[in-house]
């Protein structure tokens, strides 16, 4: 099943019809259009300018600031893998390369059959549990390159049905 | 028998190691053999390897058994765990754990012993009972609560927080705003996130407090977007507080109005630096502002704001609950009352351990932490995030205090403790470090944006073996112009790792190039 709607112009009106009301809603409107669709359209640019009276170069210049905003569609799973330093004291180089080989992918990329985008992150505050990832959204400790395995194999299931 | 109660956290650490799945097992194994459970999800008690922990309620107090698996549910019913009765997983009264026992819970008190999402339970433990009093206060009355409880910015810098109150009430403006800092950036760190997923109401009334103190009616949450879950724990706090008036028009009763909004941000590190995050919940993009002004004057849309880290806020209530001596008589020198300490990384009990200041590593480390989760000697540990210091072995013994730090070039930062054992290679480390600032600088000011490029580049010809001590030398005066020359702490505390790795670990910057150029 698909997590994100394809793009819809009407849709991403509708949302951020929905956010104007906020003080400084840029951020919020991204988010929304993001959980939407899974990453900002380019024909979102001069929708949030014309809603919000900004010129498209200050939403392109906000847009590409922050890490979590996506100019792709993402494959059907994010996999955001935790970098910074706690992590890293348990082992985290290993288990990332253990992922990058697995799924033949470098961080900020989507697999070749669609199925997972990997995504690096510094630090999800699991840092008592190292290493640590977010698999849509869920938090998942103590990943070692097995229990990666284990935690990725339904999804490689699922998607070969 | 009256129905049993059970609680097993719905803490994420505790979710990331398969809660959810002990919780379902429990209802399921309690439904087949017949028995009414109630089934409390609480927050963590910060005992992180024992998580899943599960509690059982009984006369004596609370039983704990951990970590459990679903696999140990049904052998956990056949021993009679529901009467608290003996199990290999079992640890026996919570509350008599070594680890929790020694602790000094303030602002933690009851993050893991209630139920996160219930008002009847927050208020049962004491909870709202701090902000009952500063409504029968005047504005300068509470400034001076926390000013003289003592209190600093639990975020990282330390700065006298009833001071910065002081400052926003005595400002004149149509509006005020209050902010919590909650983009818990610091790996190593997570008590933001645990207390906001455990005790979600102590920061709303932290918060609402605050602005009874300065007089602002409107505040919001700057949550980083690396937790959804507790977004979703704070929005619905955030919605029972307004459905029992302890947020919106009129908290409860009096003429006093507080509306709370919770903005997630967007992976940038930066916006934990509170002007970045000012210009971040304004809809723009992250780039750090000069001071002065100083946020307290011209902070959020040109207005005063208070901007607090969690923690800070956190410690409100209890101050106000307690009285400011209560809280003050915790602690050394002048850091005063308790800090949420974090033992993270390479760690045998990682968790919360809840201090007063003057604690010294070496006991954090051992007594609490004992020892690293590999079983091998441990070398380094990184104290305050990623802009913090490594520290060797002999400076354990340094007491946890905000001065005694400062005078060892380290920082106590926001508590937060990374343990690394003895196959670390601090050369890479210290170009972690560089790294790091060069992919989260908000590039406004030119040491940061092109100082930590530069300090990558340097730090790999040091570690390739090419001409090392010039290099050495470079680096060193790149890090002394980050640190003059930088308008935040980001640029100017990147130097802080590297350059205490390279004065308490010289070895690793001086290894044949061969081991390390596989890179």
């Amino acid at each position: 099943m698909e997590r994100h709607r394809p793009w819809a112009e009407e849709r991403a009106c509708a949302i951020l019809a929905e956010h104007q009301h906020l003080r400084g809603a840029l951020l919020p409107m991204l988010h929304a259009l993001q959980e939407e669709f899974g990453y900002i359209d380019d024909a979102a640019l001069p929708l949030l300018a014309k809603t919000l009276n900004l010129s498209r170069a200050e939403i392109h210049g906000v847009v590409s600031f922050y890490h979590e905003f996506r100019r792709q569609r993402p494959g059907q799973h994010v996999l955001k893998v935790c970098r910074a330093e706690a992590c890293q004291s348990m082992g985290a180089e290993a288990l990332i390369a253990h992922i990058q080989d697995h799924l033949r992918i470098d961080f900020g990329h989507t697999s070749a059959d669609g199925r997972f985008s990997l995504e690096a992150v510094y630090c999800l505050g699991n840092c008592a549990l190292s290493p640590s990832l977010l698999l849509d959204d869920t938090l998942h400790g103590r990943v070692s390159p097995a229990r990666f395995d284990a935690l990725t194999a339904p999804l490689v299931q699922e998607a070969a049905e | 028998m009256s129905r049993p109660v059970v609680y097993i956290p719905r803490d994420a650490a505790a979710l990331s190691v398969g809660a959810d799945e002990v919780a379902a097992a429990l209802s399921l194994e309690a439904e087949r053999r017949g028995i009414d459970l109630h089934l409390v999800r609480n927050g963590s008690r910060g005992m992180l390897w024992l998580e899943p922990l599960v509690e059982v309620s009984t006369p004596a107090g609370r039983v704990a058994y951990g970590p459990v698996s679903a696999a140990d549910v049904a052998e956990l019913f056949d021993a009679g765990f529901l009467t608290g009765e003996p199990h290999p997983l079992g640890h026996g009264l919570t509350e008599e754990i070594w680890y929790l026992k020694h602790q000094e819970r303030l602002t933690f008190a009851r993050c893991g012993v209630i139920d996160p999402l219930s008002v009847e339970d927050y208020r049962a433990h004491g909870g709202f009972a701090g902000l009952e009093r500063a409504l029968t206060m005047s504005g300068a009355e509470i400034c001076a609560e926390v000013t003289d409880s003592g209190l600093r910015g639990r975020g990282g810098a330390g700065f006298p927080t009833g001071i910065k109150w002081k400052t926003v009430h005595d400002a004149h403006a149509d509006e005020k705003f209050i902010c919590c800092n909650a983009d818990e950036g610091d790996s190593g760190t997570f008590a933001d996130r645990m207390i906001i997923e455990g005790d979600p109401f102590t920061l709303i009334e932290g918060m609402t407090i605050a602005a009874l103190a300065v007089g602002a009616r409107q505040g919001y949450v700057y949550l980083r977007s690396e937790y959804p879950h507790a977004a979703d724990t704070l929005r619905a706090a955030i919605r029972l507080a307004y459905q029992q008036e302890w947020l919106g028009d009129g908290i409860h009763g009096t003429a006093h109005s507080f509306h709370l909004e919770v903005r997630i941000g967007a992976g940038a590190y930066i916006c934990g630096e509170e002007t970045s995050m000012l210009e971040s919940l304004e809809g723009k993009r992250g780039l750090v502002r000069a001071k002065p002004p100083l946020p307290a004057l011209e902070g959020l849309f040109g207005k005063p704001t208070v901007v607090n880290n969690v923690l800070s806020l956190c410690s409100v209530p209890v101050i106000m609950a307690n009285g400011a001596s209560a809280y003050r008589d915790f602690g050394v020198g002048r850091s005063r009352g308790t800090q949420p300490f974090q033992l993270a990384g390479n760690i045998k009990h990682g968790g919360i351990v809840e201090k007063a200041f003057g604690i010294t590593l070496h006991d954090l480390i051992y007594r609490f932490g004992g020892g690293s989760a590999s079983g091998r000697p441990i070398r380094a540990v990184q104290v305050g995030g990623p802009l913090g210091a490594y520290l060797p072995e002999d400076k354990f013994h340094l007491p946890k205090d905000y001065e005694a730090f400062a005078a060892q070039e380290a920082m106590v930062g926001h508590g937060g403790i990374v343990v690394f054992d003895d196959r670390v290679d601090m050369a890479r480390m210290a170009r972690f470090a560089m790294e790091f600032c060069a992919a989260e600088s908000c590039g406004k000011c030119t040491p940061c944006r092109i100082g930590s490029t530069r300090g990558v580049e340097v730090l790999d010809r040091i570690i390739a073996g090419h001409n090392r001590e010039a290099n050495l030398a470079l680096l060193d005066d790149l890090c002394q112009v980050m640190t003059d020359g930088s308008l935040c702490a980001m640029g100017g505390m990147t130097p802080m790792p590297v350059r205490s790795a390279i004065k308490h670990f010289p070895e690793d910057f001086h290894r044949p190039a061969h081991t390390q150029a596989a890179e």
